[in-house]
């Protein structure tokens, strides 16, 4: 048993927004209706915020990771095998590195 | 996850029953089996990359039984430097999972029927995988609305399970960069954002994240880039839904 305190508090509340969003949508429907315009802001959050992570990344693994990133969209949306596209991801950074000698 | 009216034209009628026992947990449980073959391999990759984190195997166990949401879990790890940015991380937890308000939202004319703890622990076992599984129950004119608590319960046995076996097995990795380990995360990324591209709508809000983060990255400390980017290209794309 290893538990950090500020990593469970963290756990707590990663929980605490999560359990919140699961019922939250059912307890508004309850009382208020959405408008489309709300509903299209949620519905674009999720992918606009794996894109914030992922564009910096990219920039800072230079042209390699520029080849992997690519590499690895195209084999997820081809097979949609979310570990296939991830072996090939880290497949070529490692090959890559390995030949043009740990750049 | 692409939301249409379609469930809500299937919306139930007052008079027409709805059960909720354990013949409708049995059938979420049987038709779940394909779906968590890939829950279980998500699983894996998130228990070796929660140990590259650094997160104990306790803390692993209780983040994947706690939280329960994939995406948002790995987005967390993404974020998971000494010292931690608690507020970041839990805020960014809220925007990655603001969609299940929608899925939530969209089983109200069946769940609204339900009694306090059938609805409220059931949710807690709603992904957009046995959600979705639900909703074409519903469409196909099934009525047991306990089927969302049967898939999500197996669900849940397989991603936390998936969690300590990948944990464990992670042990084995020694330098994760020299494998080429290091671009995990970027690539488990991808290949998420890859399942989310509904169309070219998403063209414009994608590229404005993109820019975004990259400003916020090199002005902003810490990993408020994140913030920055979803916030912004989310918002140019409810813009544009003027009407």
């Amino acid at each position: 048993m290893q538990i950090d305190p500020t990593v469970l508090l963290t756990i707590l509340g990663m929980a605490l927004v999560t359990y919140g969003t699961r019922v939250g949508g059912l307890w508004l429907m309850d009382r208020v209706t959405l408008s489309k315009r709300m509903e299209a802001w949620l519905s674009y959050i999720p992918g606009t915020v794996l894109v914030a992570i992922i564009a910096p990344e990219i920039i800072k693994g230079g042209p390699i990771g520029a080849l992997a990133a690519l590499a690895t969209a195209l084999v997820a949306a081809r097979s949609g095998n979310l570990l296939l596209a991830m072996i090939v991801g880290v497949g070529l950074v490692w090959s890559l590195r390995t030949l043009l000698g740990w750049v | 996850m692409r939301l249409t009216n379609k469930p809500m034209d299937n919306a139930p009628h007052n008079d027409e029953p709805l059960s909720f026992n354990l013949s409708g947990v049995w059938a979420g449980v049987k038709q779940s089996i394909p779906i968590n073959i890939g829950v279980f391999t998500y699983g894996l990759v998130f228990g070796i990359l929660a140990r590259q984190a650094g997160l104990s195997l306790t803390e692993s166990l209780l983040m994947s039984g706690l939280v329960f949401a994939g995406a948002s879990q790995f987005t967390a790890l993404g974020l998971w430097v000494a010292p931690l940015p608690v507020l970041t991380i839990i805020l960014t937890t809220l925007l990655v999972n603001l969609r299940l308000l929608l899925m939530g939202a969209v089983l109200h004319p069946w769940f609204s029927r339900l009694n306090f703890f059938q609805r409220y622990v059931s949710l807690f076992f709603m992904t957009d995988e046995s959600w979705a599984l639900t909703m074409s129950q519903f469409a196909k004119g099934k009525r047991n609305a306990a089927f969302l608590l049967g898939s999500g319960l197996t669900v849940f046995v397989a991603w936390t399970s998936a969690t300590g076996i990948g944990r464990t097995i992670g042990s084995v990795l020694q330098d994760p960069s020299r494998l080429g380990l290091d671009f995990a995360f970027t690539a488990v990324f991808i290949a998420l954002l890859v399942g989310l591209w509904k169309g070219k709508a998403d063209i414009l809000p994608w590229i404005v994240a993109a820019i975004v983060a990259l400003i916020a990255a090199q002005w902003l400390p810490g990993k408020w880039y994140i913030l920055c980017g979803g916030l912004a290209g989310s918002l140019i794309g409810a813009l544009r839904h003027a009407d």
